[in-house]
């Protein structure tokens, strides 16, 4: 079996806007997004003593390499970044497209993705590529496991649990409550540089500049702004009957 | 020399940037072990240290990540770089130096004892178990009589035949009570120094806790008393006959303690500048008074400073040009320096300083078991003085 697992390079620390390209300020250090973690550690689980080959696939700056070699690290055996000026950019519509081509090469029997992206948090991309892909999707998986040519998925919902069966190959969201990532050895570290690594262009991928970036964008940021100040909050000064007056305004609210 | 390199801003906790002296690889470790300590120690460790305890869960936790002799080779090990190593004892010590001793003793004290002196036979049989944790190792070279001057040492080891004898009592033994093997160092009765490999259920043998410590006290330390205990020839390092041995040891040992205490500098510098931003006396942070500037600022020195010089004595040791006497300036600035910071972090937090609930007072007073360990600070002194002047002041 091949898993690929789809890992994003996000910002450590608090994330910035840059206000001229109202892009999220890339420059400075990243890290593997925690959420694709658990993707990561879901692959190696099911990979385990299998000879299964798990790929960790990015889009990103060459600087993504850093969360790529975090994922070899952990155990995949190998990585594949899509790297490309052209790329930069990319909204959901443009980075599905191109992740879809990447996944298209390697042919995986299980795609799998965390379930959002801790600096944009879009937690769509998964829905997107299986889109493109043509290919089934389970999002929110709180346990997972593959049996023959099926995976079988315990869905978290707002509920309870949805038990769910998809033929493979197939797309699946984990989500961050599967499992508790294994922390890199130092073996696994010293032993991450000597794994395979390709990075892609857009012509590789056939991809055309065009497709890709902002002009393969369907979404454009207009403008940036802080959230208007709330003009019909209350403020309740507390002259001894403030507990009453709260009381008062929720049941007014209809919500007590 | 025009230059187009970009000024960064000042880091406070990295304020001479040494972070980019460092590879990717050396950095991934020691941000691996960093969340590590983050995640499983720094929370818990007030705790233990209370109670006087170091959790046995943390030992295939430890075993896991790859850290029992990762700088040694052969034998399944991970043969990192000094540096690396150095990395890791200093993030460990940035959580505890407790759990740095407990790693320090297994793989540069136990481990590379036997990596270095050890019968094949003995390697085989020992690394790899003691690498994955399965098997957990002390080092027996201090007596209650005898500290800085090993040369004093009482116990002894007697012909049996072709096997040993073993009697006498060692001191101050990191990891000894939960030790599946002791390295114990015994003077023969021709006056040679020779290392034996003793075994937790060898008869006559004991290892009890040692108690009312104030320091480390989030690490086992022990008495290891022999009364007859017999040896096989097999567990005796074959080689080695002389002071030279153990002391091969300590230097290894001493080296993590250049980095080590540089993790416990920084995490009170941390605290206290965290501390000080926050804290309001007459209207405004402490932070933003003098006298509370020159101590965050001396302590950023000292932090600074102590990890430049564990970076390049670390570079040396990869480059093979490290001698014991730069560990000694090492360790004795450093260790000294780490003290300085604690106490002074102590003073800026103020009545919190002196509880359990800032990690500030563990390292202080933990910093000064790391200032007498693996050399005291006037032993240090002694061996600067010596390769400075020629002369031997020792005695």
């Amino acid at each position: 079996m091949k898993i690929a697992v789809c890992v994003k390079h996000v910002p450590e620390g608090t994330s910035r806007i840059d206000p001229g390209t109202k892009r999220l300020d890339r420059a400075g250090e990243g890290a593997l997004n925690h959420f694709d973690a658990n993707a990561v550690e879901e692959a190696l689980r099911l990979k385990g003593d299998s000879d299964t080959e798990v790929v960790a696939v990015s889009l990103g700056p060459q600087k993504a390499l850093d969360s790529l070699r975090k994922a070899l690290a952990m155990g995949a055996d190998r990585a594949v970044l899509v790297s490309d000026d052209a790329a930069a950019g990319s909204d959901l519509v443009a980075t599905s497209r191109l992740l879809a081509a990447a996944l298209a090469k390697e042919e995986p029997d299980l795609v799998l993705f965390g379930q959002q992206a801790s600096d944009a948090d879009g937690a769509v991309l998964w829905a997107a590529v299986a889109e493109r892909l043509g290919r089934p999707v389970v999002s929110q998986a709180m346990e997972l496991s593959v049996d023959g040519g099926t995976v079988h998925v315990k869905r978290q919902t707002e509920h309870g649990y949805d038990t769910i069966e998809a033929p493979l190959p197939a797309v699946v969201a984990v989500s961050d409550a599967i499992n508790e990532p294994r922390y890199p050895s130092l073996k696994g570290i010293m032993g991450a540089k000597k794994k395979p690594q390709d990075v892609l262009s857009l012509a590789d991928l056939g991809v055309d500049a065009g497709d890709a970036g902002e002009a393969g964008s369907r979404t454009t940021v207009l403008a940036l702004g802080d959230p208007p100040a709330r003009a019909d909050s209350q403020k309740i000064e507390d002259d001894g009957n403030a507990a009453q007056a709260i009381v008062d305004f929720l049941a007014e609210k209809r919500l007590i | 020399m025009a230059t187009t390199a970009k000024k960064t801003e000042i880091d406070p906790l990295d304020y001479l940037a040494v972070d980019a002296l460092l590879s990717d690889e050396e950095r991934a470790i020691r941000d691996t072990v960093r969340q590590f300590v983050t995640e499983k120690v720094k929370p818990y460790v007030g705790e233990w240290f209370e109670r006087g305890e170091l959790p046995l869960e943390l030992i295939p936790e430890l075993a896991s990540l790859g850290l029992f002799g990762m700088h040694l080779e052969g034998y399944g090990l991970p043969e990192a770089s000094s540096v690396m190593y150095g990395l890791v004892c200093q993030e460990l010590e940035a959580g505890d130096a407790g759990i740095r001793s407990l790693v320090s003793v297994q793989g540069s004290l136990s481990m590379y004892a036997i990596w270095k002196w050890g019968s094949e036979e003995q390697k085989q049989r020992w690394l790899p178990a003691m690498h994955a944790g399965e098997k957990i190792g002390c080092f027996g070279l201090t007596e209650p009589d005898a500290g800085s001057d090993p040369g004093a040492m009482r116990t002894t080891a007697k012909r049996d035949g072709s096997d040993w004898i073993l009697n006498g009592a060692k001191m101050w033994i990191t990891n000894g009570s939960i030790a599946d093997v002791a390295v114990v160092w015994a003077r023969t009765e021709d006056g040679a120094i020779n290392g034996f490999l003793v075994e937790k259920d060898m008869p006559g043998f004991e290892a009890p806790l040692m108690h009312h410590k104030m320091s480390l006290r989030a690490s086992i330390t022990s008495e290891l008393v022999l009364k007859d205990v017999h040896v096989p020839e097999e567990n005796r390092f074959p080689e080695i006959s002389t002071l030279r041995g153990p002391l091969s040891c300590l230097n290894e040992a001493r080296f993590g303690i250049v980095f080590g205490v540089v993790g416990s500098a920084r995490t009170c510098l941390e605290t206290a500048l965290d501390y000080a931003k926050e804290r309001i006396v007459f209207g405004k942070p402490i932070a933003g008074y003098q006298l509370t500037q020159q101590k965050l600022a001396e302590m950023a020195l000292e932090v600074n400073r102590g990890a430049l010089v564990a970076l390049h004595l670390g570079r040396m040791k990869d480059e093979g040009t490290l001698r014991p006497e730069h560990v000694s300036m090492g360790k004795m600035g450093n260790v000294r320096g780490a003290l300085d910071v604690a106490r002074t972090a102590r003073s800026i937090l103020g009545g919190n300083g002196i509880t359990l609930e800032y990690p500030v007072i563990r390292h202080m007073n933990n910093l000064e078991t790391v200032l007498t360990y693996e050399g005291t600070h006037e032993v240090h002194t002694l061996s600067v003085g010596k390769a400075l002047t020629g002369e031997n002041a020792f005695r």
